[in-house]
């Protein structure tokens, strides 16, 4: 959110402004979403090129890099033809940026299937896991956060206070594990301690297998949630109109809903924004526990077989998913907080 | 609640520490409740790595039991995957954590610091160089981030270290950047300007000593998340060769037999929740009194993790 051009010709009086400043002033907050979306995909432009050079071009030869010590040169020759090394940089990275968006995207080093065949499923599974446990993330910590600041300092704001500090430093995989160990080996078998899928199958098909992934992630991400909601629902709570509707005898729980909520959920959107950026990191980790067939476990076993294509392909939607999320964010807060709109 | 004994009156409190003013406030976050107790859970993890290697009762790479064998009198937390002894494993497994996080965080502070300093100051093209790199940066996420470079660099332990290192730059730039901003425009910084200081001398001598602050916060949290990603990284099987043992890869390798042996992942894992529970409380408490007033929670440890579109 750096220079806003738009109000740099408003001081000048008499001149004309040309339609596109005056479009600006009249749509500050269109101009504002227009000049994020810009800087977003300007921003990922960047990123595959970063993406594309860091794993084709820096350690030499990305060939060189799959084949290690079982290199020979005829096998070099053949691999540096079928990953289009042996062309120019700018061509390399054409044919792979015009391959993102046709999904024509080669075939895997690991085991020669097509890349984006692979990709696919496991981008939906991922997606139903990340907008799941975000969803119920969400609802649970702003609902957790209003009645720790409608008993603030009770005993419940202590337990859920402490809770919060304590789960927000924890790994993933440790809460994972705890999990497993609680629900589904050592201490009860309530549930299924792996999510494996069939092949062909989506997560909806089997819906148990999602709830300890979920559970996890949710368990990860509330503690936010809740810090951000219980503050908010404070100040909404202390606040002069809140004051005047208790004088003016409005019943407590039209105070609550109609009158605290909606102002104390505005700035706790943004940070349900961030925290679902925060599940596009945190699936790597949780799917890679639960053997839960989604991209982030795709990435571990991608990187762990140097699979260069496929880390590429799921680093670039993993990326965007960052940026689009981000852009959403401050838009959603920008809408949020009128005093925000105004321009600089 | 905890019994804390009153100094004697007599001792003159009031002495100003002008040198190490970090230290004292180091020294006063430990004197909270919730410091003592973070820094207790921290202290009591290291201690466990440091003095682990020196009095384990077994090699940690020696077979000397069934595997995933029960807790017994000889082997108090029983065997792991492949027979070796997990009490041993355990006390030999948590070093090597703690130096490449130490050293992970000290790399990304540093080198987000300096980042985030010259933006400020210097402004200009430098500012946008650096603030667009950091964007770039934090359109992916950190273990993505660390996975990318390690895939492409290889699992060697000191590439983890400023892989991990490098994904908390960009943070720890923009925070300080903010900091800067609003102390280069303070009077003693114009007078010293006014004098012909060159810029790097001013931001030496006269921003960074007035950024101890945030910076301890900053490098509290980025100790935190370090270790996370450490961990992380450990669990996923990058980290130091196999048979050495280290408390994340020991949960990936025996939890397939958590139902015969759980202690085997329970007590590293337990471990990592302490340390990083540990570190983070304290950090908690350094806030307190270095900032004087209770953080905001989207300012909470890991959040700013997060790239917070508002905050450039």
């Amino acid at each position: 959110m750096a220079a806003q051009p738009a109000v740099v010709g408003a001081s000048v009086p008499g001149t004309t402004l040309p339609r596109m400043d005056r479009w600006k002033m009249d749509h500050p907050l269109g101009a504002l979403v227009v000049w994020r979306a810009a800087l977003g995909i300007v921003t990922l432009f960047v990123v595959s090129i970063v993406i594309f050079l860091a794993t084709e071009v820096l350690p030499g030869n990305a060939a060189y890099a799959v084949l290690g010590h079982t290199a020979t040169p005829q096998r070099l020759h053949a691999l540096e033809i079928q990953l289009h090394l042996n062309r120019g940089l700018f061509d390399q990275y054409w044919v792979w940026l015009s391959g993102l968006f046709t999904g024509k995207l080669g075939n895997s080093l690991a085991n020669g299937d097509p890349v984006w065949g692979q990709v696919a499923p496991r981008l939906v599974n991922s997606a139903v896991l990340v907008f799941i446990s975000g969803f119920v993330g969400s609802i649970v910590g702003v609902v957790l956060g209003a009645i720790a600041a409608l008993r603030k300092d009770g005993w419940f704001d202590h337990i859920t206070s402490v809770f919060s500090l304590a789960v927000t430093s924890l790994p993933e995989f440790v809460v994972a594990i705890a999990l497993i160990i609680l629900f589904a080996t050592v201490v009860s078998h309530l549930l299924p301690a792996v999510s494996l899928l069939p092949p062909g199958t989506y997560a909806w098909d089997d819906p148990k297998l999602l709830i300890l992934p979920a559970a996890t992630l949710v368990i990860v991400i509330v503690p936010y949630i809740h810090r951000m909601m219980r503050a908010a629902m404070i100040e909404a709570l202390e606040s002069d109109y809140v004051e005047m509707a208790r004088l003016k005898g409005v019943p407590q729980w039209r105070i609550v809903l109609v009158h605290a909520l909606p102002n104390a959920i505005a700035p706790t959107i943004q940070v349900i924004g961030l925290n679902y950026l925060y599940l596009a990191g945190g699936i790597v980790i949780v799917e890679d526990v639960f053997n839960y067939p989604g991209i982030g476990q795709g990435l571990v076993n991608a990187v762990s077989d140097r699979d260069i294509p496929t880390i590429q392909v799921i680093v670039v939607i993993l990326a965007a998913f960052y940026v689009f999320m981000n852009i959403l964010t401050d838009v959603v807060a920008l809408l949020a907080t009128p005093r925000r709109r105004i321009v600089r | 609640m905890a019994a804390t004994t009153l100094p004697a009156p007599t001792r003159r409190r009031t002495k100003k520490p002008p040198r190490h003013q970090w230290l004292a406030t180091l020294g006063a976050a430990a004197r909270t409740r919730r410091g003592a107790i973070g820094l207790g859970l921290a202290g009591f993890v290291v201690l466990v790595a440091v003095i682990g290697p020196s009095v384990e009762p077994y090699s940690s790479t020696a077979f000397v039991t069934t595997p995933f064998s029960q807790p017994t009198g000889q082997f108090l937390l029983g065997g792991d995957t492949l027979g070796r002894d997990v009490l041993s494993r355990v006390l030999d497994g948590g070093w090597v954590l703690l130096i490449m996080a130490a050293c992970a965080t000290a790399f990304g502070v540093i080198v987000g610091a300096t980042a985030g300093i010259s933006a400020a100051y210097l402004r200009g093209k430098v500012d946008g160089i650096i603030m667009r790199t950091v964007d770039v940066i934090l359109a992916f996420p950190s273990l993505v981030f660390a996975l990318l470079l390690v895939s492409i660099l290889g699992p060697k332990l000191w590439l983890i270290v400023l892989a991990v290192g490098f994904t908390h730059a960009p943070a720890v730039a923009r925070v300080l950047r903010s900091a800067t901003l609003d102390i280069s425009e303070r009077d003693y910084v114009k007078a010293v300007e006014l004098q012909g200081v060159k810029p790097s001398k001013v931001m030496r001598s006269e921003i960074l000593p007035n950024l101890i602050s945030p910076l301890m916060v900053e490098t509290g949290l980025r100790l935190t998340w370090s270790i996370v990603l450490m961990a992380g990284l450990n669990f996923l099987g990058f980290g130091q060769p196999p048979p050495t043992p280290n408390w994340g890869y020991m949960i990936q390798e025996n939890r397939i037999g958590l139902s015969s042996n759980p202690w085997a992942v329970i007590v590293p894992a337990a471990l990592i929740a302490l340390l990083t529970i540990g570190t983070n409380t304290y950090t908690d408490a350094v806030a307190r009194v270095a900032i004087g007033v209770e953080r905001k929670p989207e300012q909470a440890a890991l959040i700013d993790e997060l790239p917070i579109g508002q905050a450039a």
